[in-house]
C-alpha cells in the first residue's frame, strides 16, 4: 500500500486557509493512484504531529504544500514528523529551488517516510502559474500581447522565498509565450505596488506564488496595486491600472493543476501514480470560450 | 452455506489459521482443529471442516466481515470492534444486539451499528455491518431551551463521509472550529449508512487522529509529550513558550484543557515528574500533547507573563465589583449570547456593561481614570 499525506500550513483564524489542501487531495484521490490520501496541518488536525499515524500503509509520500524550500519544509516538518536522520543535504538542493526528496524512518510509526520538495519549487509549479494565467484570463492561448508578473513575499522572511518566484519566473519567460514576465515582491524592490512601472503590456496578469488566499492575496496585494481602495469593495477582473488591464489572479496555489505538482513530486519520489499525472493535466484543463460566450 | 466462504476458511485454515470471535480453524499434525463456540474438533479431515462450518454459518460469516470488510490499519478494526463491544460479549450475543442497533458515542459523535440485508445472498440477512452517525445531542434530542426529540426528517443527510470536513468546519453559529476536538460541533446532520470503511474516514474527518491515538493508547504504548518536552521542542516564534512558568502552565490547561473546551482526555502533564492539577477530563480518547492552539495561546500568555505586577487604587461600589467578575466569567464560560436583552440583573448584560463604562470609563477608557503603567515607566 502507498499512501499520500499533503502537508500545508492551515491556519487558527482562516476557515478558507485549507480549502486548496482538500480541493488537491480530493483531485488526486479521485485519480486511484494512492490507496490513502491525507491531509495535516501544523495549525490545523491533524496536525504534523500526527500526520503518519493515521494512515495504514507502509509506504508514505508527504509532499509539502508550501512555496518554498525553507524554515517550514527544512525544520518544522520534519522535526514534527519526527524523522530520523533527516538532513537537509539529502534534498541536494544547493540553490533553495532544486529539492528532491529523501526516504527516512519516523520515530513513532514503522513506515518508509518519502520526504519531498515543497510543491512550490518543482519545475511543474512554472505550467500551474501559466495556467492560473489562462484561468484567470479565460484564455487557454493567452500570452500574445500579455505581461506576466509572478508575485511573492520577498527576502525578509524567507530567504529562499524570493528564490522561488525568480525561479518560475525565469523558467516562463524561456517559454517565449508572454511579452513580458517579471518577478515583483511584497516588501522588497521591484514592488508589486509599482506593477505597471515595470510592464510595457497593455494587459498584464498578476500571479501571486501563495499556496492559499488569505491576507495577503485578498486584502494586501489588491489594494497595494491600486485595484481597489478598499479590498472589501472588491475589485474588477481586469482592472484598468494606469491605462494598463490588470488581470489579478489571486492565489496560485488554488489552481486545480496544482494537484499535478503533487503527483509529480511523489512521483519523482518513486510513487506509482499510474496515468494520474495525465488524468489531472487533463481534468484540470481551461477550455477556450465558446462561439456564445 | 456458501461454498466459496468455506473454500477461503480451508485456505485461511491453512495459511497461518483462523482465530475470530469463537472460531478457530487451524492445521496441526492431526488434521484439522475447528472450534465454534463450544463446539470443538480435533483432528478431522476437511469435509469434517465442510459439515461443522455448515452448522455455524453466522462464525463464518462474522470471520468473512473481519477480514474482507474492514479497512487496512489494527486501530481502524480495534474502533469497530469497541463499537460492537466485541471483546467483551460472545458472538451470538453481540449478534442479537446488532440486530437491534448498538450504539457507541465518540466525543460528540453517536453510532448505532446494525447488521444489513445481504443483497449479494438469498439467505436474507448476511452479517454485514452498516452504521448510522449522528450528533450525539440529535439522538437524544437535548436542546439548549429544553425541547426534546429531534425527527430524523429534519436531519440532513449525507453518504460521502468527506462532507465531514465541511460539517466540522463550523459551529452551530456559523463561526470556524479550529480545534476540531472543541464540544461545538454542528448539529442538524445525519448519516444514515455508512459501511466500516466510510464510517471510519468520517469519524477521522470529525475527530482526525483520535482512533489511532485512542488505540495505541488501549495497547499500552501511547507516546505522551508532556509541556516541557513540546515547549523546549519550538523554534521560531513559538520558542519563547518554555519560558512560561510552571504555574503558568497549570492555568492554560485550566483555562483550555478542560471537557468544557475540548473533548479530549488530556493526558501530558508539565513533566515526567510532575503532574497537573487541572481535571485531564473524561474523554473517551487521549490527548497526548499540547496541540497548536495551546501552544500559540501559551506563546500570548509567556510574552504576557513578562510583564510585572501593579498596584492599582479603583473606586467601585460592592456591585461594580462583583459586576468585573461577572463579566470575566461570563466571557469564559461563552454564556454572553445567553444573556437576554432586558435581563439587567445579570450583570453581564449588555445595558448593565455599557451603564459601567459610561460611569467608570474616562474619555481614554481608563477604568476611573486611573492610567495603565507600562513596563517602561
Amino acid at each position: 500500500m502507498q499512501a499520500l499525506v499533503i502537508v500545508a500550513h492551515g491556519s487558527h483564524l482562516n476557515p478558507g486557509s485549507s480549502e486548496p489542501t482538500f480541493a488537491h487531495a480530493d483531485t488526486i484521490r479521485e485519480t486511484g493512484a494512492f490507496d490513502e490520501v491525507r491531509e495535516a496541518f501544523w495549525k490545523e488536525e491533524p496536525h504534523f504531529r500526527e500526520a503518519l499515524r493515521t494512515v495504514a500503509a507502509n509506504d508514505v509520500y508527504v509532499v509539502p504544500l508550501f512555496i518554498s524550500e525553507g524554515y517550514f519544509t527544512e525544520e518544522v516538518i520534519p522535526r514534527e514528523l519526527r524523522l530520523e536522520g533527516w538532513d537537509v543535504e539529502d534534498w541536494d538542493s544547493g540553490d533553495g529551488v532544486s529539492a528532491s526528496h529523501a526516504t527516512y524512518a519516523a520515530a513513532d510509526v514503522e513506515k518508509d517516510v518519502h520526504y519531498v520538495g515543497p510543491a512550490g519549487t518543482h519545475d511543474a509549479m512554472s505550467d500551474v502559474i501559466v495556467r492560473r494565467a489562462e484561468s484567470v484570463t479565460g484564455d487557454p492561448e493567452v500570452g500574445d500581447g500579455f505581461g506576466l508578473a509572478v508575485v511573492g513575499h520577498g527576502t525578509n522572511r524567507n530567504e529562499h522565498s524570493a528564490r522561488a518566484i525568480e525561479y518560475h519566473a525565469d523558467r516562463i519567460e524561456a517559454m517565449d509565450r508572454f511579452d513580458e514576465v517579471q518577478a515583483l515582491f511584497m516588501d522588497e524592490e521591484p514592488e508589486v505596488d509599482d506593477v505597471t512601472d515595470y510592464f510595457e503590456s497593455d494587459d498584464v496578469v498578476v500571479v501571486p506564488l501563495f499556496v492559499a488566499d488569505g491576507y495577503h492575496t485578498q486584502e494586501d496585494i489588491p489594494e497595494d496595486m491600486g485595484l481597489t481602495d478598499d479590498y472589501r469593495e472588491g475589485w474588477e477582473t481586469p482592472a484598468t491600472v494606469e491605462g494598463q488591464q490588470i488581470w489579478y489572479a489571486g492565489a496560485v496555489g488554488t489552481e486545480p493543476l496544482m494537484a499535478d505538482v503533487l503527483l509529480e513530486r511523489a512521483a519523482d519520489a518513486g510513487a506509482d501514480v499510474g496515468d494520474a499525472v495525465e488524468q489531472v493535466r487533463e481534468q484540470t484543463r481551461v477550455s477556450a470560450p465558446t462561439a456564445d460566450d | 452455506m456458501d461454498d466459496a466462504l468455506v473454500d477461503a476458511l480451508l485456505v485461511a485454515a491453512d495459511d497461518g489459521g483462523v482465530d475470530c470471535d469463537g472460531l478457530v480453524v487451524r492445521t496441526d499434525e492431526t488434521g484439522y482443529v475447528f472450534a465454534a463456540g463450544d463446539d470443538r474438533h480435533h483432528g478431522v479431515g476437511e469435509s469434517d471442516v465442510r459439515e461443522y462450518a455448515a452448522r455455524h454459518s453466522e462464525f463464518l460469516e462474522n470471520w468473512q466481515f473481519w477480514t474482507s470488510e474492514t479497512p487496512p490499519g489494527d486501530d481502524r478494526v480495534a474502533f469497530l470492534r469497541w463499537i460492537e463491544g466485541a471483546e467483551s460479549r460472545p458472538l451470538h450475543d453481540r449478534l442479537d444486539r446488532l440486530a437491534d442497533g448498538v450504539e457507541a458515542t465518540w466525543g460528540q459523535l453517536h453510532v448505532t451499528a446494525s447488521l444489513a440485508a445481504d443483497e449479494s445472498s438469498d439467505r436474507g440477512m448476511g452479517l454485514h455491518r452498516r452504521y448510522t452517525l449522528r450528533h450525539v445531542d440529535d439522538v437524544r434530542g437535548e436542546e439548549a431551551d429544553g425541547n426534546d426529540a429531534v425527527d430524523p426528517a429534519d436531519l440532513d443527510d449525507h453518504s460521502d463521509p468527506l462532507d465531514a470536513r465541511e460539517l466540522s468546519k463550523q459551529d452551530d453559529r456559523g463561526r470556524y472550529r479550529p480545534l476540531k476536538t472543541a464540544p461545538t460541533l454542528q448539529r442538524g446532520w445525519r448519516f444514515p449508512d455508512l459501511d466500516p470503511s466510510a464510517l471510519v474516514r468520517a469519524i477521522e474527518c470529525f475527530y482526525p487522529a483520535t482512533i489511532p491515538n485512542w488505540h495505541r493508547e488501549r495497547e499500552g504504548n501511547l507516546d505522551v509529550d508532556h509541556w516541557r518536552d513540546t515547549a523546549e521542542r519550538q523554534t521560531g516564534i513559538y520558542d519563547v513558550v518554555e519560558e512560561l512558568p510552571p504555574e503558568a502552565v497549570e492555568w492554560v490547561a485550566e483555562a483550555c484543557c478542560v471537557d468544557s473546551q475540548c473533548t479530549k482526555r488530556r493526558e501530558w502533564q508539565y513533566d515526567d515528574d510532575h503532574d497537573l492539577d487541572a481535571d485531564g477530563g473524561d474523554g473517551e480518547y487521549p490527548c497526548r500533547e499540547p496541540c497548536s492552539l495551546v501552544v500559540a495561546a501559551a506563546r500570548k500568555w509567556t510574552i504576557l507573563e513578562g510583564e510585572s505586577d501593579r498596584t492599582y487604587e479603583f473606586e467601585l461600589t460592592a456591585s461594580e465589583k462583583n459586576q468585573l467578575e461577572e463579566l470575566i466569567d461570563a466571557v469564559a464560560d461563552g454564556r454572553v449570547d445567553e444573556i437576554r436583552e432586558a435581563d439587567v440583573g445579570d450583570g453581564a448584560n449588555r445595558y448593565r456593561a455599557r451603564y459601567l463604562r459610561a460611569k467608570r470609563f474616562d474619555e481614554e477608557g481608563n477604568l476611573c481614570s486611573v492610567p495603565t503603567i507600562d513596563d517602561e515607566e
